[in-house]
């Protein structure tokens, strides 16, 4: 049957490419490991380049996402809490919301669209122009020279991102409740400390530095999956995004379980 | 494979083989590129790997030079076999070679000079002030001089590939691959690349493997041709031995018949001429 068979073909290229990335996530710990052990130069330099690149790229449309984001959540929960007395209790769920899940996914998948993307653009590029291959017969190995430096900047620049992306969620829920709900923001801000416990914040920030070892891996795979010409960089760089999302996704939902299941 | 001359070798530089390639095929899916080539490279030599589009030798290089892993065959290198050596003998192996790619392959997030401090970052412990003379010393070799601050954006096709040969020399190899040198350069900058190619094998003592389907820059550079048809070395001799030869593939191609592509390109006069150019 053609659907059976299509199911299949689909089935059997998401578990290639989960296999793929597991290779690829092999080999960056293992060089990683061997940096660690001073056998490879640990590339410093490079991992704050790409620090300060995905956090430059990403930082304005995190702040203004997770701000509108904040205010939506805050006036959409308000106009039902208010029926039963309990508007203070927006800020407590705009503070759990936001921290537990909104920032580190919301932040992500921001970083997926600009970040990820790059890597894949950038890196399917250098395998086009040949750049990669020149790394090899330089006896420079790519995956110490590219992907780990890309995930080391990324695992670092997302959870700051997702700081500042609760920081920011929270505002958000502030300024509608002060502005249009006439709440006192110290009455607010109160009752955002009151309801967060420390497990909330680590909680989204662990999410956060397993979404960014997702999204580097993806964005460098998918850049050194390219064969052929140019056409094809913009072909990974579309797979990249929407891969990244549905893994992240998919982590997100591993991880909620694991942390707050119980 | 039809060789015009078995004998023949490059002259005056003895004769230690540089790379052996033994039996290598290379087939992707049904389309075999190569098929059982054998082929030695010797100290010193400017060996040409002549070939039409599809011959199969950029696929060759890419197997001497251990990107491509071939379906049969071996391939050593200084007397290591690339394909099955360990990780710090390959390494070895690859400080010893340097590789200017069709299209200079220079890392685009790179300025000029910062590509060229790549390798002897990696590979040599001399401070970067000495880094930065030897960087400079390479680019006036290949006439870049003044060059160090740009951007490989901002380089024309052939200052790239002219920086992409200082890229490969940057750690003084023994042997340096070049795939199509002068392809997409007007006839002036690229005979002055075949020149640049000439005075690097004779300043430094370099052995060439210059692959293209150029062939003024072919008979300009060449001690040996190997011309590969249809996955197989169709001819293997000096310059003079294949302008002799009375096979009919090597004929067509050296004609410009073999090839609908090379039609724009030079007549066989205008080889004669490079040929007794090359030998002043």
């Amino acid at each position: 049957m053609p659907v059976m068979r299509s199911a299949g073909g689909t089935v059997s290229e998401a578990l290639a490419e989960v296999g793929s990335l597991a290779r690829l996530a092999g080999a960056a710990g293992r060089r990683v490991g061997s940096s660690l052990l001073r056998r490879e130069p640990m590339r410093f330099g490079l991992a704050l380049h790409q620090m300060r690149e995905a956090g430059n790229r990403s930082l304005p449309l995190v702040g203004l996402i997770l701000l509108l984001v904040g205010m939506i959540l805050a006036l959409q929960s308000a106009y039902q809490l208010r029926r039963f007395g309990a508007l203070e209790l927006v800020a407590d769920l705009v503070a759990i919301s936001v921290t537990r899940e909104l920032a580190p996914l919301l932040t992500a998948i921001v970083v997926a669209g600009r970040v990820g993307s790059a890597i894949a653009a950038e890196l399917g590029t250098m395998r086009v122009n040949e750049e990669v291959d020149a790394l090899v017969v330089m006896g420079i190995d790519p995956v110490s020279f590219l992907v780990v430096p890309r995930l080391i900047g990324l695992m670092v620049a997302l959870p700051c991102l997702t700081v500042l992306a609760d920081v920011l969620g929270i505002v958000g829920g502030l300024l509608v409740s002060a502005f249009v709900f006439d709440l006192s923001p110290l009455v607010y801000l109160r009752a955002s400390l009151d309801a967060l416990v420390l497990e909330d914040v680590w909680g989204g920030l662990l999410k956060a530095l397993m979404f960014a070892m997702v999204l580097g891996l993806v964005g460098c795979e998918r850049g050194f999956s390219v064969r052929g010409g140019p056409e094809e960089v913009g072909r990974a760089t579309t797979s990249a995004v929407v891969v990244s999302i549905v893994l992240v996704i998919v982590v997100d939902l591993a991880m909620t379980a694991i942390l707050y299941a119980r | 494979m039809r060789p015009v001359s078995r004998a023949a070798r490059p002259p005056a530089h003895g004769d230690d083989v540089a790379i052996r390639v033994r039996g290598v095929r290379k087939a992707f899916g049904s389309n075999v590129v190569l098929d059982g080539v054998d082929l030695d490279v010797y100290d010193g030599e400017a060996l040409i790997i002549l070939g039409g589009s599809g011959s199969g030798k950029s696929t060759l290089l890419r197997v001497m030079l251990g990107l491509e892993r071939p379906d049969e065959g071996s391939v050593h290198v200084r007397g290591v076999d690339i394909l099955n050596a360990d990780q710090d003998d390959l390494r070895a192996v690859r400080e010893r070679i340097g590789v200017a790619f069709q299209a200079g392959a220079l890392f685009g997030s790179m300025t000029v000079s910062e590509n060229l401090d790549l390798p002897l970052r990696e590979f040599t412990d001399l401070p970067p002030s000495t880094r930065s003379i030897v960087t400079r010393i390479k680019l006036s070799l290949v006439g870049l001089g003044g060059a160090e601050n740009l951007q490989p954006s901002e380089l024309s096709g052939g200052m790239k590939k002219r920086a992409a040969l200082a890229r490969a020399m940057a750690l003084d190899p023994e042997l340096l691959f070049c795939d199509e040198p002068s392809a997409g350069l007007d006839p002036v900058t690229a005979a002055g690349l075949d020149r640049l190619l000439i005075r690097l094998k004779e300043v430094f003592g370099v052995t060439l493997v210059v692959v293209t389907h150029e062939l003024y820059s072919a008979f300009a550079i060449g001690d040996r041709m190997a011309l590969l048809h249809r996955g197989e070395i169709r001819a293997l001799g000096a310059p003079d031995e294949l302008r002799r030869s009375e096979d009919p593939v090597v004929r067509r191609f050296l004609e410009r018949e073999a090839d609908a592509e090379d039609e724009s390109k030079v007549t066989f006069a205008e080889l004669e001429r490079a040929g007794s150019g090359h030998a002043e």
